[in-house]
């Protein structure tokens, strides 16, 4: 069992965002998987940081269906006539 | 990159027509382009703007700035990519222009720590899962209001990378800052997007 002590939490939050895109070094993502071994405060920082970033997503993207205002097409069109 | 952002992708071969049209001066294919291409670049803005009159106007601004540069369109490109990057660049151009609205301190919504480094108040699991949970429009909805609660700065952030899918290196282009900052407003960005959603999952049940 190592003796090492913990990274804190401050840290594992920190650096959370480079932890999930996979740009930590192999040391500090390896500290950083011990810790959240031991830490269910930041195993669950970190699924509810992941799940923003997927609400944050799926809340704001709309189903492409519909077709353009006509009004803003002709007002498009009418503007580059005169270019 | 551009996967599922809600911009259209016609077919590689109706793209690469369109384009050939359009750079040989037919004003038919102009049409085509803005009646293929509006709807998606207009949800766009509306992100961006907040502002229907606004997101109509980058719009039609980011057409015309098509319209004078195709000739420049680059056969290695995605002609919506290309569009999307130019009405994200109006888009920005129109909000600098716009009032500001009042914003509150994002450090309010960042986690708080105590001295030894742990959490003031531990994080708790969300009760429910996020993909079921944002199907419902009342979600949606909580979701929309707490993103545009974030100041400007870390809201646009958020929206270029997160939801439009730019690259750091292109949002930092974009709004002419560095990557590191990109980086930086984006991690306290989705921080305080989490801090505001928190109150409405923790309580859910799963």
């Amino acid at each position: 069992m190592s003796k090492r002590p913990y990274l804190p939490c401050r840290e594992i939050i920190a650096f959370l965002a480079d932890y999930l895109d996979g740009s930590l070094a192999p040391e500090t993502r390896s500290e950083f998987d011990r810790h959240l071994g031991v830490c269910p405060s930041c195993v669950a920082y970190l699924a509810s940081y992941r799940d923003t970033i997927r609400m944050a997503k799926a809340a704001s993207i709309e189903a492409d269906a519909g077709e353009p205002p006509e009004d803003l097409v002709k007002a498009i069109v009418a503007s580059v006539r005169g270019e | 990159m551009l996967a599922d952002s809600g911009v259209s992708d016609p077919s590689g071969a109706l793209s690469a027509d369109l384009v050939a049209r359009l750079q040989a001066g037919d004003s038919g294919a102009f049409e085509a382009l803005v009646r293929q291409h509006s709807m998606p670049l207009l949800r766009v803005a509306r992100r961006i703007l907040r502002s229907e009159e606004d997101a109509r106007d980058a719009v039609q601004d980011a057409f015309v700035s098509a319209y004078k540069s195709i000739a420049r369109f680059g056969s290695n490109s995605r002609l919506s990519t290309w569009l999307h990057r130019i009405v994200v660049n109006a888009s920005l151009m129109r909000l600098r222009t716009q009032r500001r609205h009042p914003e509150e301190d994002i450090e309010a919504h960042l986690p708080r720590f105590l001295e030894d480094g742990h959490q003031v108040e531990p994080s708790v699991a969300w009760g429910e899962s996020a993909d079921a949970v944002v199907q419902r429009e009342e979600v949606r909805g909580i979701v929309r209001a707490a993103i545009d609660r974030l100041p400007e700065q870390y809201r646009i952030v958020l929206l270029l990378r997160d939801i439009e899918e730019m690259t750091t290196e292109e949002t930092a282009e974009a709004l002419g800052i560095t990557a590191n900052a990109v980086k930086i407003r984006l991690h306290r960005a989705r921080q305080a997007l989490r801090t505001l959603l928190d109150p409405h999952m923790k309580g859910a049940t799963r």
